[in-house]
């Protein structure tokens, strides 16, 4: 492939990509202060095609958010309320069969299950919601609860973080989305989430979530108080850990919506922030499959445009997304499989709706 | 070598290419060759990282409209209850608070009022002229076109006397698809190209610059795209008066024609097109409000070197369901994080 390139640093980059050497941390940092951003995304195509040619997944899936009540209250969060609090609640487990009922119909495939540190639920509630959920749906996959509900529980069970993750395995638990991580970084962590669990903590339990043989996904949430080292460094480490465990499945680069929260002051991630960190994840995660473009958090429009800057996936229908819609975003709160399809292949690419192992679905 | 990488080659070395060619890079070119072709050849004509915006308000002196046109959600016909003709105080309001706003000109457009004449547009032109020190953008050709059919003139007659009444310069609008197959469909009573650039061509005759547009994403074909533009080019040849191109994309809601609304990565592969192929045509606009801010943001890499109007008011794309906002220091705001210098500018794009 041949580029022009504006910015010549990106012209070694284009060669380590080439020869697949791995980039380094000023690589990184150097794929966010570019201004070339059409060679970045022609050299993120590059490895995103080398991965997945032409094709562009996409997952028929509904999500669960079972209570908002959450003792964490992060600063960046618009979704979380107060026991008692006006709007909080909780599903009891015969309103998420209902819940799950209601859409019985529709063909979907994964559901996506988390929620807050409620201290009024016990540990059997989250057993009880698995097995609901496998009993109503036994075919679709459960991804569910972040690391971040993971600690909470297994402090719950007064169970061994190992013991836990059997538990929920046993009860229907496949697989585990990527959020909590927020950004690797002490710093931040003290700023804008001191209640919830640190980088290391994290780390550790991804580290026994994926030895229990369950796929997890990474996410970063960017575009508030985070500089561009930080955001290298976080994608460098979850980079080695995927090294040591090969555990996780898709990294989902997520963009910041400060209304409702206490950000406000903090204005919205622009179109070239977002193209850039799903480039900066495709090229610096050169051991990650999978890079989704989040079309709920960047918009339907621009995660087109993102499949040819390195994302390979548009997560799914999903139905009913609640935690960013509440934070201001002005996305849908679904999609169709026809949108989904319609968007794909007017960007060119062969849409493939697959499950939550990236199987295609006949 | 083959004839993808041949045309590609024309336009790295910035020859013209021609219609045929200009629909197989089109059809064929990948979305980021695409790109990367006409963000060369956008810092080749403004090598400065400046992009432009201009403070202006978007006056509809009238809604009631005769031409019907399918595509239209803002008109009322003669005799509905929602028809308004705007008065001078409303008018008056309108042009202070732009000027308030740091606002330098005002875009002045309306329906086909089946009721006025010439002497009404000079009055209001004048009225304006008398009061306030501001340029107006106004008229687009199929209100010329229908100014001077209702009034038994020459367009180039009722052009010269809106300009000693006080018009600057011409909108592009109204130029939809110029081809008269797809005019018949979508704007069956309004101008056919012919008109549209005649108006163009005399107003450019009397020194008086105008934007061009194009609409797309109704019933037009993509070899129409590439007609409409070499029209436009053809114009550009013989006159030099366009400023500026501007393409955007048929917004369908609460319309008559029912089709799938463009996406992102069409209209920014028409957007690239039209800078590689209007080699004649300075500069090329970014359509926030049709796109919203973040293609619009996009669209500064794929070709677009201006971002268009802070829109203080903008009534016709908001009737079909669109409704981005943006205010000044948004605007700016999005093309400093793209990596450029946000410059206000005039009509005539030059930096203020």
């Amino acid at each position: 492939m041949d580029i022009s390139f504006i910015d010549k640093r990106l012209e070694s980059i284009f060669n380590k990509v080439l020869k697949g050497s791995r980039l380094s941390k000023e690589d990184g940092i150097c794929i966010y202060e570019t201004h070339d951003l059409i060679a970045l995304g022609q050299i993120a195509s590059h490895a995103r095609r080398a991965l997945h040619g032409n094709k562009a997944f996409y997952i028929y899936n509904q999500h669960l958010n079972y209570t908002n009540v959450c003792r964490n209250r992060c600063r960046f969060c618009a979704y979380a309320r107060d026991d008692g609090e006006k709007g909080a609640y909780v599903w009891s487990i015969d309103q998420i069969e209902k819940r799950l009922l209601e859409r019985i119909d529709d063909p979907v495939t994964e559901l996506h299950i988390v929620g807050g540190l409620n201290e009024d639920l016990s540990f059997q509630y989250f057993i009880d919601l698995l097995e609901t959920v496998k009993r109503i749906r036994p075919n679709a996959t459960i991804k569910a609860f972040t690391c971040v509900e993971i600690d909470y529980l297994a402090n719950l069970a007064g169970l061994s973080l190992e013991d836990t993750i059997q538990r929920l395995k046993d009860a229907g638990l496949e697989m585990m989305p990527g959020g909590g991580a927020e950004v690797l970084n002490s710093r931040i962590h003290e700023e804008l989430f001191p209640k919830k669990i640190g980088h290391e903590r994290w780390l550790e339990i991804v580290k026994a979530v994926h030895k229990a043989g369950i796929k997890t996904n990474a996410t970063m949430l960017y575009g508030h108080i985070e500089t561009i080292e930080e955001r290298v460094d976080h994608l460098i480490a979850l980079r080695k850990l995927q090294d040591e465990t090969a555990g996780f499945s898709a990294f989902i680069p997520l963009a910041f919506h400060s209304k409702n929260t206490k950000l406000s002051h903090i204005p919205p991630t622009t179109a070239v922030d977002d193209l850039k960190n799903v480039a900066a994840a495709r090229l610096m995660l050169d051991n990650f499959d999978h890079i989704k473009a989040y079309w709920v958090m960047i918009g339907e429009r621009l995660a087109q445009v993102a499949l040819s800057f390195g994302a390979d996936d548009l997560d799914g229908t999903i139905m009913e997304e609640r935690i960013t819609h509440t934070a201001g975003a002005k996305s849908a709160i679904g999609l169709t499989k026809e949108q989904m399809e319609d968007m794909i292949t007017k960007a060119g690419f062969e849409p493939v709706q697959r499950d939550s192992f990236y199987r295609p679905i006949k | 070598m083959n004839k993808l990488n041949h045309i590609i080659e024309k336009v790295k070395d910035n020859r013209r290419i021609d219609v045929n060619e200009g629909l197989s890079l089109f059809r064929q070119a990948d979305f980021l060759t695409l790109a990367s072709l006409a963000n060369h050849r956008r810092f080749f004509l403004h090598p400065d990282k400046i992009v432009t915006y201009v403070v202006d308000r978007n006056i509809n002196y009238t809604n009631i409209c005769v031409s019907g046109c399918r595509f239209c959600a803002f008109f009322a016909s003669p005799g509905q209850e929602s028809g308004y003709i705007i008065s001078k105080q409303e008018l008056s309001d309108k042009i202070k608070e732009t000027i308030d706003l740091g606002g330098t000109q005002i875009l002045l457009q309306g329906g086909m009022h089946p009721d006025l004449e010439i002497d009404y547009y000079v009055d209001l032109l004048r009225f304006i002229k008398e009061n306030f020190d501001i340029h107006i953008h106004g008229f687009s050709p199929p209100e010329i076109d229908f100014i001077a059919n209702k009034s038994s003139l020459s367009i180039d007659k009722t052009i010269s006397i809106l300009k000693e009444a006080g018009l600057s310069s011409i909108p592009g609008g109204g130029a939809e698809i110029l081809c008269d197959d797809i005019r018949k469909k979508v704007s069956p009573n309004k101008c056919l190209s012919g008109e549209w650039l005649e108006v163009m061509r005399r107003a450019h005759a009397r020194g008086m610059r105008s934007s061009a547009t194009m609409m797309f994403g109704h019933l037009e074909k993509d070899f129409h795209i590439f007609a409409h533009m070499d029209k436009i080019r053809n114009l550009q040849d013989e006159t030099h008066g366009f400023t500026a191109f501007i393409p955007w994309t048929f917004q369908p809601d609460n319309t008559n024609i029912s089709v799938k609304k463009k996406t992102s990565v069409e209209y920014l592969r028409v957007l690239a097109m039209s800078r590689l192929f209007l080699d004649n045509i300075d500069n090329i606009q970014a359509s926030w409000v049709t796109q919203g801010d973040k293609i619009a943001q996009t669209a500064l890499y794929f070709g677009a070197n201006d971002m268009g109007s802070t829109m203080i008011e903008e009534n016709v794309v908001a009737s079909a369901g669109v409704d981005f906002m943006l205010s000044r220091e948004e605007l700016t705001r999005l093309i400093a994080k793209a990596g450029f210098e946000p410059k206000q500018r005039d009509c005539y794009y030059h930096l203020l």
